[in-house]
């Protein structure tokens, strides 16, 4: 089920962007403060209606599908952790089965799992910490089984362990087919752990392609106007300043 | 069943009776003249409209509470409360309230003026922000105008009855009065109970709802009408009685996981066995005339709200 958008142009924030994305792999969208990622991803995600352009699943358009089939296939993390209430860590989670009528215990204890967390469950939402609610956020798009995840920022807030243990298991996500897109600030685990690098300077495309041309240190230069150089081995890489 | 429900449920069956007894006269059933009759066509339809208006104004705050993420949400703030309010004023204006329908179908068509104008200005994006906006508009806009009507009333008379009005009571309520209001509470509190969902899947913010498939246009016309057929048939039978929504949330709320969908019932039972026991207190209360509702309602809820914001403020501090 490919991901496709075309001519997608959303006021002021994104123009004429257009890009196929491969289910299967792991896709990372990169760019300066304000370039337009997370318009970008939303409107992947079929939550913003473009001036012009569209955004498709398999040629069908996400804006005309029934919200609920859209919900089942595309899975979305905003950047914001917001909890309006104090509600149990199960029961959040459980709002990933939404789109499909349900709350299994499979899928549910199976996304409690995937991000440690199961110990929380029955914890209320406010007695987390930063790291414990950016899980439980993220566990509640997996508990849906979606086809895509498309998540913004998903490791700000966590500690390095986990920053891994989740990139382990969207490997593993994508492994099994699904599609997954990621915002992601932090160009060494794009340039580490993404197939697909999707750069974006002022709402328009600046670079896209395999990671090694896309964050080549030229582009890096030209779009984040810093000097800088790669080091380490290929899938070990740390970027410095030039 | 949660339960909230059960502890709500129980208190109210054990309070019905007893306010059926509580009055200025306490009753006796066995030596009290006319006891039956007075239980029949006094007492009964009164508590029994208490319940009804209760059960509309508490699962109405629930609901509002939910679909704002705000806990200090009344749905009184929203517009509808005062529409109808502005269409009972009316009524009482042109001396129609002597017709013992005219003042309360007045009052439900400002109810659905007030919903009418909240669906022309934020229905079709269905924003929360632009909502609440509309909300406070249609309020203040209904407020002035009521305000016209008090100070341009024809006479001393009609002044007097609309600003007695508006301090919303129970008093001399009838049987006609329940069969007006409980049909159509009880459809707006079906309403708000199915919204309970997508409330929860609000829980975590507008964009992760609409990613979860929930329409927000529809879960707005969800609440709008529901609000305005609980609230506006409470203000049509009963007059301005506020605070209600506002503090009943919070009861039941430590009862409950939290969720939105698990507080619209019990905060519908929790709601009537409110008003039922604020009626039956302020009957009770040895006053020269009868504390009207509305204003006993009032001076329990603002200091609530005042506690409220303070331990919130601690919360954030």
């Amino acid at each position: 089920m490919k991901l496709a958008a075309h001519g997608l142009t959303i006021a002021k924030r994104l123009s004429e962007v257009s890009l196929q994305l491969e289910p299967g792999s792991i896709t990372a969208i990169c760019g300066p403060n304000g370039a337009g990622k997370s318009t970008l991803l939303e409107a992947l995600a079929g939550l913003l209606a473009p001036v012009e352009g569209t955004v498709a699943l398999d040629g069908i358009s996400v804006q005309i599908m029934a919200p609920r089939e859209r919900a089942q296939l595309l899975g979305y993390l905003p950047q914001a952790h917001e909890i309006a209430w104090d509600v149990p860590v199960r029961s959040l989670v459980e709002l990933g089965r939404m789109p499909h009528g349900d709350s299994l215990a499979g899928p549910v204890d199976a996304a409690l799992d995937a991000l440690d967390i199961a110990h929380l469950a029955q914890r209320r939402a406010q007695s987390l910490s930063g790291g414990e609610t950016a899980r439980v956020l993220l566990a509640r798009v997996l508990a849906g089984e979606p086809r895509w995840i498309l998540a913004d920022e998903p490791l700000a807030a966590l500690d390095i362990a986990h920053q891994l243990a989740l990139l382990r298991h969207l490997r593993r996500a994508a492994d099994k087919g699904a599609g997954i897109v990621l915002v992601l600030h932090d160009l060494a685990h794009a340039m580490n752990h993404a197939d697909r690098v999707i750069v974006l300077d002022g709402g328009k495309l600046a670079a896209d392609g395999a990671c090694e041309n896309a964050l080549d240190p030229q582009v890096i230069e030209r779009v984040w106007k810093v000097p800088v150089r790669w080091i380490g081995e290929p899938g070990h890489r740390a970027l410095v300043g030039g | 069943m949660n339960r909230a429900v059960l502890v709500f449920g129980g208190l109210l069956l054990v309070a019905l009776p007893l306010s059926l007894l509580a009055g200025r006269v306490w009753l006796d059933p066995a030596s009290t003249p006319n006891a039956s009759l007075i239980l029949a066509e006094l007492r009964l339809p009164r508590a029994l409209l208490a319940i009804v208006i209760g059960a509309g104004l508490g699962a109405g705050g629930a609901a509002m509470q939910g679909y704002l993420r705000n806990p200090l949400a009344d749905p009184g703030l929203f517009g509808i409360a005062p529409g109808a309010a502005l269409g009972a004023v009316a009524a009482l204006w042109f001396g129609y309230a002597a017709s013992p329908w005219l003042l309360p179908a007045f009052a439900l068509i400002g109810a659905g003026g007030a919903m009418a104008l909240l669906a022309a200005i934020a229905g079709r994006t269905g924003g929360i922000a632009l909502f609440t906006l509309a909300g406070l508009m249609v309020a203040s806009l209904a407020g002035a105008l009521t305000a016209l009507a008090i100070s341009m009333a024809p006479n001393a008379f009609a002044m007097s009855e609309i600003v007695m009005w508006l301090n919303g009571a129970l008093t001399d309520r009838s049987w006609r009065e329940v069969w007006l209001a409980a049909p159509l509470v009880g459809l707006g509190v079906i309403l708000l109970w199915r919204s309970g969902r997508s409330l929860d899947a609000l829980t975590l913010g507008e964009p992760v709802a609409r990613s979860l498939g929930i329409d927000p246009q529809r879960l707005l016309w969800l609440l709008i009408v529901g609000i305005g057929l609980t609230v506006g048939a409470s203000v049509a039978v009963a007059g301005i009685i506020g605070f209600v929504g506002l503090i009943v949330p919070h009861l039941v709320r430590p009862l409950t996981d939290s969720r939105p969908s698990q507080l619209v019932v019990p905060s519908a039972l929790a709601g009537a066995l409110l008003v039922l026991v604020a009626d039956s207190v302020v009957r009770i209360l040895p006053l020269v005339t009868e504390l009207r509702l509305g204003i006993a309602l009032s001076l329990l809820g603002a200091p609530f709200f005042l506690w409220l914001l303070l331990r919130m403020r601690r919360g954030l501090a």
